[in-house]
């Protein structure tokens, strides 16, 4: 199988970093109470993700191996506050919102995960690709999370999705449910743990099933062949 | 073919989880009877309403799970959880509120967990405070005791009430209902009102609140019904009953301004049901007998410091999700010593 295909499968599903290697649950968990607050958080990680796993790939054979993980927390450290910095100088009121939780991406197990594992043994290219694709799989779960529960706890999607386009997203907003109650839970921390594990457990599901399918392909084209 | 000659006692097995549920489910008839006579015919519409979304809950997931369907749902372990919540939540409330606590429990608390015997929460307990945590409004909104309101409701308003959110006669919810006596004895010592006084008050009888303390009487005699019947052992609930009662007479002799006497707090709110009914549930709670001790006195205590420093008026439920909680851990420090064995 191509290296890059394969590349691309592990970060967007097979070894998705939010629903497999359950890394970076805590901005995770924190910040996905809309679809713009992951959206937002997601972005920002994907950025980390590519620039760290693409600095460290070019200097890995620089880095001692006795001195990688100190190293490796320094460049993410680095590239975490100029993100953080151009964030609050261009998406001010976000910034805000998801506070802590931009610095906060330094401490990610899956952004060090992914320099130990991956780009510093690889050469840029495919590092760069790993960093997007793994950062794209988390912002797809923040994202499906965070649609979950601001569909469930307030009934809209893409509420204040001015904090992240500017003033012509202001109508954005789908308010699916008229009238909605509003159901506090989905946005309190509970929902967000009960939110992550439906969807790990349909990602189970899904993988189940297409096993179960593939086997029984096997096994039907070797009775094919057995008969014939 | 072979026969099988069995010799006598032929004996009934007692301890299956059927004849259990169904002495449990018995057991809360009178206390019920008396909801329906404080509280109106709208006690009884909550619990059929929460027992048809039970039962065809459980039907659903049991299905889903390819578990045998008809013993598990006769077991009567749903209509407990059930009715347990029904008669939790305020009678009026609106129907889609009994309906998702009841499904949450079931679905969520029970059923994801593996069924029954798997569950290491109180499915009752999980629903009340989702629909607490999530709903506060309607979970605070209780009826006034019958002999109170201006206002009693017939079956038919009660079912318009819970159904259709007002009456013919234009009532909504809020019109009929009114403060329980928990509530009004955590607002009124927060306007540093002496809970003497507050006790004056019409809403409140000679033990504790009005009508509650009939309610809680029949649930403690319903309880010692399954005590007579070996449903439950006496562990649990009179370990919760004696630290509540420790707990809130010593408060009650040195800081009589911040909480009612002790009778008040063993005679209002969800006491006894707590303590015979829910805090006794053999799955979620400790096993050893020292655990269950230990289970009891850590209910009763996070009870009273919840009643009285906590954020809501009641907090029976919180105290068992909290002690379920421990349960392993208790019981891992409270095994019984194997005879004959030395450490």
């Amino acid at each position: 199988m191509n290296p890059y295909y394969q590349i691309v499968k592990e970060g967007l599903w097979k070894n998705n970093p939010a629903l497999v290697q359950l890394l970076g649950l805590c901005p995770l968990l924190a910040v996905t109470n809309t679809v713009i607050n992951g959206l937002g958080l997601g972005l920002a990680t994907i950025l980390t993700l590519v620039a760290s796993n693409g600095f460290i790939s070019l200097l890995r054979n620089q880095i001692p191996d006795e001195a990688r993980l100190p190293v490796f927390v320094m460049i993410i450290a680095s590239i975490v506050t100029i993100i953080e910095l151009s964030m609050n100088a261009w998406f001010h009121d976000l910034y805000l919102i998801l506070g802590i939780f931009i610095p906060l991406i330094v401490t990610n197990c899956s952004i060090i995960g992914r320099a130990e594992a991956f780009a510093a043994r690889n050469s840029v290219g495919p590092a760069l690709l790993d960093g997007l694709m793994m950062g794209i799989g988390f912002t797809a779960v923040l994202v499906v999370l965070g649609g979950m529960r601001e569909l469930i706890g307030q009934g809209t999607l893409f509420s204040q999705a001015d904090l992240m386009f500017g003033d012509i997203a202001k109508n954005f907003t789908i308010t699916v449910i008229d009238n909605y109650r509003g159901f506090l839970l989905a946005l309190l921390p509970p929902g967000a743990f009960i939110g992550l594990g439906l969807i790990v457990a349909l990602k189970n599901v899904i993988d189940a099933r297409v096993t179960k399918r593939q086997t029984a392909k096997v096994e039907a084209s070797a009775e094919v062949a057995t008969s014939s | 073919m072979a026969i099988f000659r069995m010799s006598p006692p032929f004996l009934a097995g007692t301890n299956r989880v059927t004849i259990q549920m169904l002495q449990v489910i018995f057991a809360m008839i009178p206390a019920i009877a008396a909801m329906v006579y404080f509280f109106g015919p709208a006690v009884l519409i909550n619990i059929s309403l929460a027992l048809t979304v039970a039962l065809l809950a459980e039907a659903i997931l049991l299905k889903l799970r390819k578990r045998p369907v008809k013993p598990f749902i006769t077991d009567g372990s749903a209509a407990v959880t059930a009715i347990l919540l029904a008669v939790a939540i305020p009678p009026l409330s609106p129907w889609w509120l009994t309906v998702t606590g009841v499904l949450f429990a079931i679905v969520f608390a029970k059923h994801l967990y593996g069924g029954l015997g798997y569950n290491p929460f109180n499915p009752a307990m999980v629903g009340y405070v989702l629909l607490l945590v999530s709903f506060p409004l309607e979970m605070t909104t209780w009826l006034p005791v019958e002999s109170l309101a201006d206002k009693p409701l017939d079956l038919h308003s009660a079912f318009q009430l819970i159904f259709y959110g007002q009456t013919n006669a234009g009532w909504v919810a809020d019109t009929v209902s009114g403060a329980t006596p928990l509530d009004t004895m955590k607002t009124q010592i927060g306007q540093s009102i002496a809970p003497a006084y507050i006790v004056n008050q019409n809403l409140f009888g000679s033990l504790g609140g009005l009508g509650w303390e009939w309610i809680n009487i029949w649930f403690a005699a319903g309880g010692i019904y399954l005590l007579y019947r070996r449903v439950i052992s006496w562990h649990v609930p009179i370990a919760m009953i004696a630290t509540m009662f420790v707990l809130s007479g010593v408060t009650y002799l040195f800081a009589p301004e911040i909480t009612g006497s002790p009778l008040f707090h063993l005679m209002s709110g969800g006491t006894m049901i707590g303590a015979f009914f829910i805090a006794t549930d053999p799955v979620s709670g400790s096993t050893t007998v020292k655990g269950r001790l230990v289970f009891g006195a850590g209910v009763g205590a996070l009870t009273y410091i919840i009643r009285v420093w906590g954020g809501y008026p009641d907090g029976i439920a919180f105290a068992v999700l909290l002690m379920n909680m421990l349960a392993p851990l208790i019981d891992y420090y409270t095994q019984p010593k194997v005879y004959g064995a030395t450490k």
